[in-house]
């Protein structure tokens, strides 16, 4: 089996992951941060690594200020809900996934601002036409890190500098480069990046967070919820201080465990290899495709300017059929359609007929890329 | 034998406890995580409890590495 569908989530898992979650749930079944038994101290220390690793790889100075929560959807409602105001004015691109979208769409219907800057039909965003977009009472520029649907990277770093300098916050929804593409939160300057688990980060399903600079004023966050954190449990009121503010309820500890495994495997792997064996991969790939005359392929079309996503349509043949197909005749798993993301396939001209997306990841080869691309040629061949 | 008096080192969260004890682990202040004892607090966090004798160098380390501590007190 050919699994091609890595931007949905990456498969399989790096060995250490499985054995994080299976040793966290045999050994360590306690409580963390509730009840200061030795046991509960220990899922504490698990809890704590995982935010230590994930601040390393993200280059964030205070481990503290990464919050976890169950996936990157739940990461950038808080930021969005928790910071966003009636009155307040943000601003997105043309290319989000859903995850950004609906919550601003719902905080547009009470009252918060919307500019929504196109991109090109590549997926190309012109940070000038971003600080365009600004005005007195812009707070926040939330931006999709890499297309999921395209795979185009954003100019995040362009954007950071533009939105310091006009003193907004920006978000970042690193879904699709999370481990596959380096990122450095001080430097490209991101105020609240938006993480998940389970794609390229090579975690378990169930994880992911925000991690919260020093920008961000606490006072002003609303936590999505409120609820036992373990701490200051003699107050009714919600801590204000990181990780508590915005972490009630018990948290998924064996996924933490996996999430730490994960991250850690990347960090000695090192991202930017990860990022030069894929960026290989996909070259091949967008090249095999565009040799075939009757495919059309979507998105930069060069293998610097995006990661390892990329989004083709097959003359004469519907995109959920080539996925069906893929999958019966030539066991290629892929994603087909729209992809959470409307926005983004009316910007490359492709809603709502959608397209067929291979997402590639750290456990693909050569010899797949060879197969899928023999595959695709075949399914031209008979559309 | 004469048991060690201690003091304790409390923080906000077990987050912060887990801070701690790095910084103290590696300025070589021996210490323990341990509930926090009710007559402190009625929290149902942890604390870091250290020998009473560190007390002062512990809270310069704490300090030096910015891990906020509610405060000290012995045991
Ligand atoms: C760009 C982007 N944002 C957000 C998400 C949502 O991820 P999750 O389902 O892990 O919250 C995805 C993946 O589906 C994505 O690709």
């Amino acid at each position: 089996m050919i699994y091609f569908d890595n931007a949905a989530t990456s498969w399989p898992k790096p060995p250490p992951v499985v054995e994080a979650i299976t040793n966290c749930i045999s050994e360590v079944g306690a409580n963390p941060g509730r009840s200061g038994h030795r046991l509960s101290i220990e899922a504490g220390r698990i809890v704590y690594a995982a935010r230590e690793a994930v601040a390393e790889l993200f280059a964030a100075r205070d481990p503290l200020r990464v919050v976890f929560g169950q996936n990157v959807t739940e990461a950038l409602n808080l930021a969005l809900r928790g910071l966003l105001r009636p009155g307040d004015h943000v601003i997105t691109s043309s290319i989000e996934h859903n995850s950004v979208m609906r919550p601003l769409r719902a905080l547009e219907r009470r009252g918060v601002s919307l500019t929504i800057v196109q991109c090109s039909p590549e997926g190309f965003l012109d940070p000038a036409a971003v600080e365009a977009a600004v005005r007195p009472d812009t707070g926040m520029v939330a931006l999709n890190h890499a297309s999921n649907v395209v795979g185009t990277l954003l100019p995040v770093r362009e954007v950071g500098q533009i939105a310091r300098g006009h003193d907004l916050l920006l978000m970042v929804d690193a879904a699709q480069t999370g481990g596959a593409y380096p990122i450095d939160v001080e430097s490209d300057m991101i105020d609240l990046l938006g993480f998940t688990g389970h794609k390229s980060l090579c975690g378990p399903m169930g994880t992911g967070g925000l991690i919260i600079g020093e920008r961000v004023d606490l006072a002003r966050l609303e936590p999505l919820k409120r609820g036992g954190t373990g701490s200051r449990s003699e107050y009714e009121e919600q801590p204000g201080f990181l990780p508590d503010l915005c972490e009630s309820g018990t948290l998924n500890v064996p996924g933490l465990a996996g999430l730490r495994a994960a991250v850690r495997w990347l960090l000695e792997r090192g991202v930017e290899g990860i990022r030069a064996r894929e960026t290989a991969l996909t070259q091949s790939l967008l090249n095999g495709l565009q040799a075939i005359s009757t495919v059309t392929v979507y998105g930069p079309l060069d293998n610097e300017l995006q990661v390892a996503t990329i989004s083709f349509n097959v003359s004469g043949m519907e995109c959920s059929e080539v996925g069906l197909r893929l999958d019966e005749e030539h066991d290629i798993m892929c994603r087909v359609g729209l992809h959470c993301s409307p926005a983004a396939h009316r910007t490359i001209g492709t809603f709502p007929a959608g397209t067929v997306r291979f997402g590639l990841g750290s456990f693909n080869t050569v010899e797949e890329v060879d197969l899928a691309l023999a595959a695709v040629r075949t399914l031209a061949e008979e559309a | 034998m004469t048991r060690p008096e201690y003091a304790v080192v409390t923080v906000y969260s077990t987050s912060h406890a887990l801070r701690a004890e790095k910084v103290l682990q590696r300025v070589g202040i021996t210490n323990k995580l341990i509930p926090v004892p009710r007559r402190i607090s009625s929290d149902c966090g942890v604390c870091v409890r250290i020998l009473q004798v560190d007390a002062e160098p512990a809270r310069r380390a704490l300090e030096a590495a910015g891990v906020e501590v509610e405060g000290i007190q012995s045991l």
